[in-house]
């Protein structure tokens, strides 16, 4: 059998560089030193394996997962789904996906949030999920809201949701926003614009999706996530000890 | 025009922003919905090897802490395998090896305790001196920086590291090197992160 070796090297062309002026924040937090290449080793080939035992049954459910008994968040309900996949479109089974969102009024269940739309006393905002074997997850909870932020006086971050992605190498590990099909504030929004790539800012815009709908209950959005793909071991190239 | 290749790109990396740590530690945003917060128990209570702690700050290009970093750590048992089906070896149980922490909010401070890793192979059969994989996210970072820590009662060992001494500006090198003290008989690593600037830590393209 060939066994899954080092991952493609990442495109770093693609993503967002580190500085980005127009999201001023990045300024001073960006590195002006250019990043050492590696080779993978042992420890980015590999990453830390989570299972059920280490979540809870309804955590992927933010309509309740934070609410009282019998009451759920207000908002739009919505469903979040898709599925995890590497670059050789294979399936990345049984790997974490946590996401954390503004709620329907655009404010954060956050102690350093001080937006003025209130709490949702039903929603915390958070989630997490496990892939089943296709790769695939799911979240219910509600359309954030957008919100202000003072990057400049009339900045509006355009509705998102913050997911955070492991795979199944540390290598792997990402961050990323999700933005919603049609809104109008993704092409204002300077952190969009880190991406170079239009076709970048397609990818992390979700999709209605109305096949996913629960009829008269929730509408739903599809959002695909590609981690890196691993090179087989073909050829010699293998790490020693892999 | 060549058929095109079918390979998917990976999706693109956006910042965690500020409020991280409502899904990665919701405790830290100021409250309690999951009955297990992951990433607080690096070693579990099992493993062998010596308990150290690792602390620092995450210091950014006008020289302040910065105040809503969240880092990650992975790293491999004092025997030197990870806790992963290709990790080279058992480990102990509930050492998962893998753990966050965010930085204080009012002093910046971060803080972990674990187990001093054990030397890891490399490639082509070198050895790689005991490290801590650190990555490394927050506002104002575009896509995580991943990097290293190593420790500074390893001379030899950091001396034969085939990382370290890939870098090309050895006068770089130090900024992966934690720096051991005591405190009281505990063993403590002071590793500050800096982001940019005079000696702006050295961040990897893995």
């Amino acid at each position: 059998m060939k066994k899954d070796a080092e991952f493609y090297q990442r495109d770093r062309t693609w993503h967002p560089p580190a500085l980005t002026p127009d999201y001023k924040t990045s300024v001073a937090r960006s590195p002006r030193n250019a990043l050492i290449s590696l080779e993978n080793t042992v420890g980015d080939v590999t990453g830390p394996v989570f299972g059920h035992d280490d979540i809870g049954e309804g955590d992927n459910d933010l309509l309740h997962n934070f609410a009282a008994p019998g009451e759920s968040a207000i908002g739009e309900r919505i469903i979040l789904h898709g599925r995890v996949m590497d670059e050789n479109a294979r399936p990345v089974a049984g790997t974490l996906v946590e996401i954390w969102q503004a709620n329907a009024g655009g404010r954060y269940r956050h102690r350093k949030d001080a937006y003025f739309a209130p709490i949702d006393p039903n929603f915390g905002g958070c989630g997490r999920v496990i892939t089943d074997e296709d790769g695939y997850f799911y979240f219910r909870t509600v359309k954030p809201g957008a919100y202000p932020w003072r990057n400049t006086i009339n900045a509006w971050r355009p509705a998102h949701i913050h997911l955070s992605i492991f795979g199944t190498g540390f290598a792997q590990r990402l961050i990323t926003q999700c933005y919603f099909e049609g809104d109008p504030l993704i092409p204002r929004c300077p952190i969009v614009g880190s991406l170079p790539d239009p076709e970048a800012v397609e990818r992390l815009t979700a999709t209605l999706d109305m096949n996913a709908t629960i009829p008269l209950d929730s509408i739903a959005y599809r959002f695909d996530i590609v981690l890196r793909g691993r090179r087989s071991t073909l050829f010699e190239n293998r790490l020693e000890g892999n | 025009m060549a058929r095109k290749l079918d390979y998917l790109r990976e999706t693109p990396s956006q910042t965690a922003g500020p409020f991280v740590h409502i899904g990665l530690a919701p405790k830290a945003a100021g409250f309690d919905i999951f009955e297990r917060e992951l990433g607080e128990d690096i070693a579990g209570p099992n493993a062998a090897g010596e308990r150290i702690r690792v602390e620092g700050l995450v210091i950014d290009g006008t020289g302040s802490p910065v105040k809503d970093a969240l880092l990650e750590v992975w790293q491999a048992n004092a025997d030197g395998f990870y806790a992963h089906p290709d990790g080279g070896g058992p480990v102990e149980e509930r050492f998962r090896g893998w753990g966050r922490v965010i930085t204080d909010f009012d002093t910046g401070e971060w803080a972990f305790d674990t187990v001093k890793p054990g030397p890891t192979p490399g490639r082509n059969g070198a050895a790689q001196a005991p490290h801590l994989n650190l990555w490394i996210v927050a506002r104002g970072i575009n896509i995580g920086l991943s990097t290293r820590i190593y420790f500074s009662d390893e001379e030899a060992a950091n001396a034969a590291d085939p990382v370290l001494n890939g870098i090309e500006w050895a006068n770089r090198r130090p900024t992966l090197i934690a720096a051991r003290k005591m405190r009281g008989d505990a063993p403590v690593y002071r590793f500050d992160v800096r982001l940019q600037g005079e000696d702006e830590t050295v961040f990897f393209d893995i």
